[in-house]
């Protein structure tokens, strides 16, 4: 039998429409807009001026703090304006624009596509890589990739997770990464365990992809040291906590990190980013998404520079559906609809999926039926319904005992819910608040 | 047969002589002081438990007005001046006036100002649609139109428009308990001072964008011209992030900033209407506009709250 995690999940449809389809380089925009904020913690600090000249991999905005990375320029030509931009939330944030010229690249870049295997570096060398490249998990947390694998003091990594599980139903820049660019993602692996210094790395696949399973068994064959475990198709299997259950058996305790048994998870995206970023000197710029939808005409999967706006990507899968009725920043299950169309792909963009307006509208909300379903499909093994109530309340301290932080936000709930209740929109809320309050706690 | 009916009533008799000798001894001992003017305080409040005075309610403000021993900071202001003086009294102190205030909405981005540009599908909840993110209309500082307010008001005086899907605060009922002022996510709603015969000006625009931008979104926005500003001759108006706000505690009510303001986000509120000056145009100057007549009813304007 499969491997999986054991308590909740659901399976929704897989639709994974772009399956077979192999990574696009998408054409050069003509303007960028870069956000200084793609991660999660402190914005990066702007380096570069009004009329500067930029090549591509250039540095423009610095880390500034523990938890932040750097961002570089992913296309050559001149900074237009350092202001605030579209975001997907619609707020402004801050950003560089740069107006394209050319594709000049930094020399200590390498461009070739020849498979650089040794790996003369060491472990603190390889942090430092990864760290200046700006690498963050590009999952969809946005969480910096370098802080991740520096445990924090008396905790030590014993295993690497690879998450090649791809649990959201439409996303495949994942499995289209494993089938095609296998053997950097098995040096990827290599150099993380390296830098963790683990002599144990697990890929996680999901089942539903028997050629990515396969390629990965037959690359990582040679090295006895990295296994690959195929899973059983369950959504959230991709969350951290999930995985680590799935794959090693151990259960992350509440309110812990996944390190605290011995486990670092990075994504599949994030394995290839490091691959590239130590050694071919690439800095994180560019990255994979998904561009699908059942009515779009050329469900695909494209190279795009950090910065394009999803205008442009909409526009090459064949343009915007008549019928679109939302258009999803993610997957269908965690993902969160933009705004509009002039907002930028950023380091945590995984997929662009536009849905059909009878689809994306939300059916009438009707009175919980008691039928605990919910608590049933919960990962977490939390009571949605009680914590959904507790947040319409506003009984914050009663929420924060039942453990509403655990939550992962996997939308589980409200998926299942056969009274279509907002189960997920309320515990959001609560757990906002209640982390505001353990903040003020602190203070 | 009576011997029975004795010696049982008897019986529990004396067992309820003893008990209640217990009971007054053991009540002696456990006794716990009050002052009696907690309970007097309480019966002269409202007695709406509110929590308008930043209290849990209103045996919490009793026993603070008490405890305190003066009423400084200590205001009810549901009972407003009479019920303060009343407190006074019983504590036999002077309690300091505060003039009444009324909610207002800095919000005038109706359907037809602002136009939608998308639509939000999830929970009625403004809570829940600020976190998700800037709002269903280009301008990020505006009213959200899921209600909030309304649900945290106790005293059924705010209610959404469904024309101009704004709330609307209804002066009468309104006692500035400031419920709906904790339950807007985009602060919007302020108290402001009532002002004689309810008569109020204020800028209703929260939106710090830079003019043209602020003005793409929505037509009534304020852009930051400082127009108001000059013309205000008792520096009742200051702009700061591109937004003008009107001191009520300074302010004249002179209504010269509303007739400047290029987008009209300056709003009137219970003043009589304006004379119509339709004196003889200067010959030499024939082009010049006739002074700016800006109708306003007497009556509140609902559409423009």
């Amino acid at each position: 039998m499969l491997k999986s995690f054991k308590i909740g999940g659901v399976h929704p449809a897989e639709n994974k429409l772009s399956a077979s389809k192999a990574i696009e380089v998408l054409a050069l925009p003509k303007t960028v807009f870069i956000p200084v904020g793609q991660h999660i913690g402190a914005p990066a600090e702007v380096v570069v001026k009004k009329g500067d000249k930029l090549m591509v991999g250039q540095l423009i905005a610095k880390s500034s703090g523990f938890v932040s990375a750097n961002i570089h320029s992913s296309v050559s030509g001149t900074v237009k304006k350092v202001e605030t931009g579209p975001d997907t939330s619609g707020y402004p944030k801050m950003g560089i624009y740069i107006d394209v010229e050319d594709d000049v690249w930094d020399e200590q870049i390498d461009r070739s596509t020849e498979l650089k295997s040794e790996i003369n570096l060491d472990s603190a060398a390889i942090l430092a890589k990864i760290q200046d490249a700006g690498i963050v998990g590009l999952g969809g947390a946005t969480f910096p990739t370098h802080v991740k694998l520096m445990p924090p003091k008396g905790m030590k990594a014993e295993i690497l997770l690879i998450n090649g599980v791809e649990c959201e139903p439409y996303l495949t820049s994942d499995h289209r990464l494993m089938l095609e660019h296998g053997e950097e993602l098995i040096i990827g692996i290599q150099l993380l365990m390296k830098a963790l210094n683990v002599n144990k790395a697990a890929i996680g696949i999901e089942n539903n992809k028997p050629d990515a399973i396969s390629q990965m068994i037959k690359l990582a064959y040679r090295h006895t040291n990295i296994s690959v475990v195929p899973l059983k198709v369950k959504y959230p299997q991709g969350g951290e906590k999930q995985l680590i259950k799935a794959v090693t058996g151990r259960e992350v305790p509440s309110g812990a990190l996944p390190i605290s048994v011995g486990a670092v998870v990075t994504n599949i995206a994030t394995t290839f980013a490091v691959y590239e970023a130590v050694q071919k000197n690439k800095p994180l710029f560019e990255r994979v998404v998904t561009v699908t939808g059942k009515s779009v005409k050329n469900p695909s999967n494209y190279k795009v520079r950090i910065g394009t706006t999803i205008s442009e990507l909409i526009e090459a899968a064949g343009g915007l559906p008549e019928n679109c009725g939302k258009i999803i920043n993610g997957g269908p299950m965690m993902g969160k609809a933009f705004a509009n169309t002039e907002i930028p792909v950023n380091k945590g963009t995984s997929g662009i999926l536009m849905m059909p307006e009878k689809e994306s509208k939300r059916s009438e909300t009707m009175p919980c039926i008691r039928c605990s379903r919910c608590v049933s499909v919960c990962p977490m093994g939390l009571e949605p319904y009680l914590l959904m109530t507790l947040s319409e309340k506003q009984i914050w301290e009663n929420a924060e005992n039942e453990k509403v932080m655990d939550c992962i936000e996997c939308g589980s709930c409200s998926y299942t819910c056969p009274a279509n209740r907002p189960l997920l929109d309320y515990i959001r809320l609560g757990k906002g608040k209640v982390g505001a309050l353990i903040r003020s706690r602190k203070q | 047969m009576t011997t029975i009916i004795l010696y049982t009533v008897l019986t529990l008799s004396i067992i309820g002589v003893l008990s209640a000798i217990v009971l007054y001894f053991v009540a002696q001992k456990f006794k716990v002081y009050e002052d009696p003017r907690i309970g007097q305080v309480e019966t002269e409040l409202p007695g709406a438990n509110c929590g308008g005075c930043g209290f849990a309610g209103c045996r919490a403000f009793a026993e603070a007005c008490v405890n305190k021993g003066e009423l400084t900071d200590l205001f009810c202001p549901v009972g407003g001046n009479d019920c303060m003086s009343g407190v006074a009294g019983i504590l036999g102190i002077e309690a300091e006036k505060k003039d009444p205030r009324v909610a207002v909405v800095r919000c005038n981005g109706t359907c037809e100002h602002r136009p939608k540009t998308n639509f939000f599908d999830g929970p009625v909840s403004c809570a829940i649609a600020a976190s998700l993110y800037s709002g269903d209309t280009g301008c990020q500082y505006g009213c959200l139109g899921c209600g909030d307010c309304v649900v945290a008001c106790d005293f059924d005086a705010i209610h959404m428009n469904p024309e101009t899907g704004l709330p609307e605060v209804d002066d009468e009922k309104c006692v500035a308990c400031g419920a709906c002022v904790k339950a807007c996510p985009k602060t919007l709603i302020e108290l402001r001072k009532k002002g004689p015969k309810d008569r109020k000006i204020y800028v209703a625009c929260r939106n710090q964008d830079k003019g043209g931008v602020a003005r793409k979104s929505c037509a009534v926005a304020c852009i930051g011209c400082s127009k108001c500003e000059k013309e205000c001759k008792y520096d009742a108006i200051t702009i700061v992030n591109n937004l003008a706000f009107i001191d009520a505690d300074k302010c004249k009510l002179c209504r010269k900033c509303a007739p400047v303001c290029p987008t009209n986000a300056i709003i009137e509120i219970n003043f009589p209407p304006k004379k119509v000056v339709l004196t003889e145009l200067p010959v030499s100057a024939p082009e010049k506009p006739i002074e700016v007549t800006v109708p306003v009813s007497a009556e509140p304007k609902s559409s423009e709250l």
